[in-house]
């Protein structure tokens, strides 16, 4: 049995530090998935209206955060915007900007899809019954739409989680941070530390988004 | 911004940008494979494979794709397992890609009623037949939008690599902001580049998308 640099885990407060890393990360990205969804509905709605202006708009925004990079975005404004503006921006505000930024313009297009699915005849038959257009939204699309979109914005909490892994880019402390501190530091004692380190920080990764995953799929197969 | 500059590193930049190209498409050629073999393996119900499959989309799905690499580069090669930033960097796009490659093509197939077999062995087609000239023209058409979204995500990933010190554009952008401080000529240059990659992939995507718009529309 080789040495897998396990026992390096159960060492001080190595645990707890791994722990509290990925409590950064998680704290980050809650924040962000906050921002994200309301500020998402807001887009969506934005983007189902026929004006061409905000229609451009909303399009070349999603088109942007489509095709760039989480990490470029980061770096854009850890990096960029700080030296072409000169203001001063930690690490971690910089991520919850630009996890919001991304975040916003995924939940916008899903806001997008669940309101443009609903039928126009359900419009139609809710006003045949003489309901006004805020009981139309309130008793008919809405109950539709939010059902659509749970699962789906529980799957964007997921990505969001996985993403935060970027931040260590821009010198966040969070959990693969930490690890690599305590892999250097006992370097001499536990040279295999590596290996248990990275896969404890997998797996914690894992069941830090496992749930979520689960939780979207049984909402999605029971509300169908 | 100084133009100098740009023009200088620039063809640092191209060489970053082919690196990156050719190990996303190493990547996502992989990952399409593993996608097919996973679909195939979950269809024909072979056993234990099965599961196998199963777990390995659970655990490819709900991790992030820097602790994959960080695993693979700075983790296996402890246990005995050494493998070069470039192979690093394809096996880990294609571990993350594969998983989502499998999902979209199940949910092409999953797409096709019952009705759609019987009909066609009832019309007398073989299995195969049925298969080459029903099924799959209809489930590539269903699942193409999340092939599309899956190829730009990879694309968009291997911007991670980085992290395994792999020359990719990334890491060429961060190394010369270091060297030489011009942020702003650095990211400029790092955005055109992504943008050069991209946005063609995500018009030819739309295109393709479209075209193969033939399955069940229309009904």
């Amino acid at each position: 049995m080789p040495d897998l640099g396990l026992e390096v885990l159960f060492k001080g407060k190595n645990f707890a530090r791994l722990l509290e890393g990925l409590g950064v990360a998680l704290r980050i990205s809650l924040i962000s998935v906050v921002i994200s969804i309301v500020a998402g509905i807001g887009v969506g709605m934005l983007m189902t209206w026929k004006n061409p202006i905000s229609r451009a708009i909303t399009r070349c925004y999603l088109e942007i955060v489509r095709i760039m990079p989480q990490m470029v975005l980061l770096f854009i404004v850890f990096f960029g915007t700080t030296r072409v503006f000169g203001w001063n921006l930690s690490g971690e505000i910089s991520a919850v900007i630009v996890f919001s930024f991304w975040g916003t313009a995924e939940m916008g297009d899903l806001v997008r899809g669940a309101l443009i699915s609903i039928p126009q005849h359900q419009y139609e038959s809710a006003y045949a019954l003489g309901l006004t257009g805020i009981q139309t939204y309130q008793y008919v699309v809405l109950p539709q739409t939010v059902r659509r979109l749970i699962p789906l914005s529980i799957n964007l909490i997921t990505r969001m989680i996985k993403t935060t892994s970027l931040i260590l880019m821009i010198g966040v402390v969070e959990v693969l941070k930490v690890a690599q501190q305590i892999i250097e530091a006992n370097r001499m004692s536990s040279p295999n530390a590596a290996f248990g380190l990275y896969l404890t920080v997998f797996l914690l990764y894992f069941l830090a988004c496992w749930p979520f995953s689960l939780l979207a799929r049984y909402l999605e197969k029971r509300w169908r | 911004m100084n133009w100098e500059f740009i023009v200088k590193y620039l063809p640092l930049y191209q060489k970053a940008a082919v690196l990156t190209l050719k190990i996303g498409i190493a990547g996502i050629i992989l990952s399409f494979l593993i996608g097919l073999f996973c679909v195939a393996v979950q269809n024909y119900r072979i056993p234990i494979l099965r599961q196998i499959v199963v777990v390995y989309i659970e655990i490819s799905r709900n991790t992030p794709l820097l602790i994959q690499l960080f695993f693979i580069y700075y983790g296996l090669p402890k246990i005995g397992i050494r493998t070069d930033p470039e192979a690093c960097g394809i096996a880990g796009l294609a571990f993350l890609g594969g998983s989502y490659m499998a999902e979209a093509f199940r949910s092409g197939i999953e797409a096709i009623d019952l009705i759609q077999f019987e009909s066609a062995y009832s019309l007398g087609l073989t299995r195969r037949q049925t298969l080459m000239y029903v099924v799959l023209p209809q489930a590539v058409s269903i699942s193409m939008p999340a092939l599309v979204a899956n190829v730009i995500f990879l694309l968009k990933e291997t911007s991670v690599f980085s992290a395994v010190s792999l020359m990719d554009l990334m890491f060429t952008a961060k190394d010369l902001i270091g060297l030489y401080y011009q942020t702003t000529e650095c990211l400029f240059l790092l955005v055109v580049f992504y943008l050069l990659i991209l946005l063609p992939v995500s018009l030819a995507g739309r295109l393709l998308e479209r075209r193969l718009r033939y399955a069940g529309f229309g009904t």
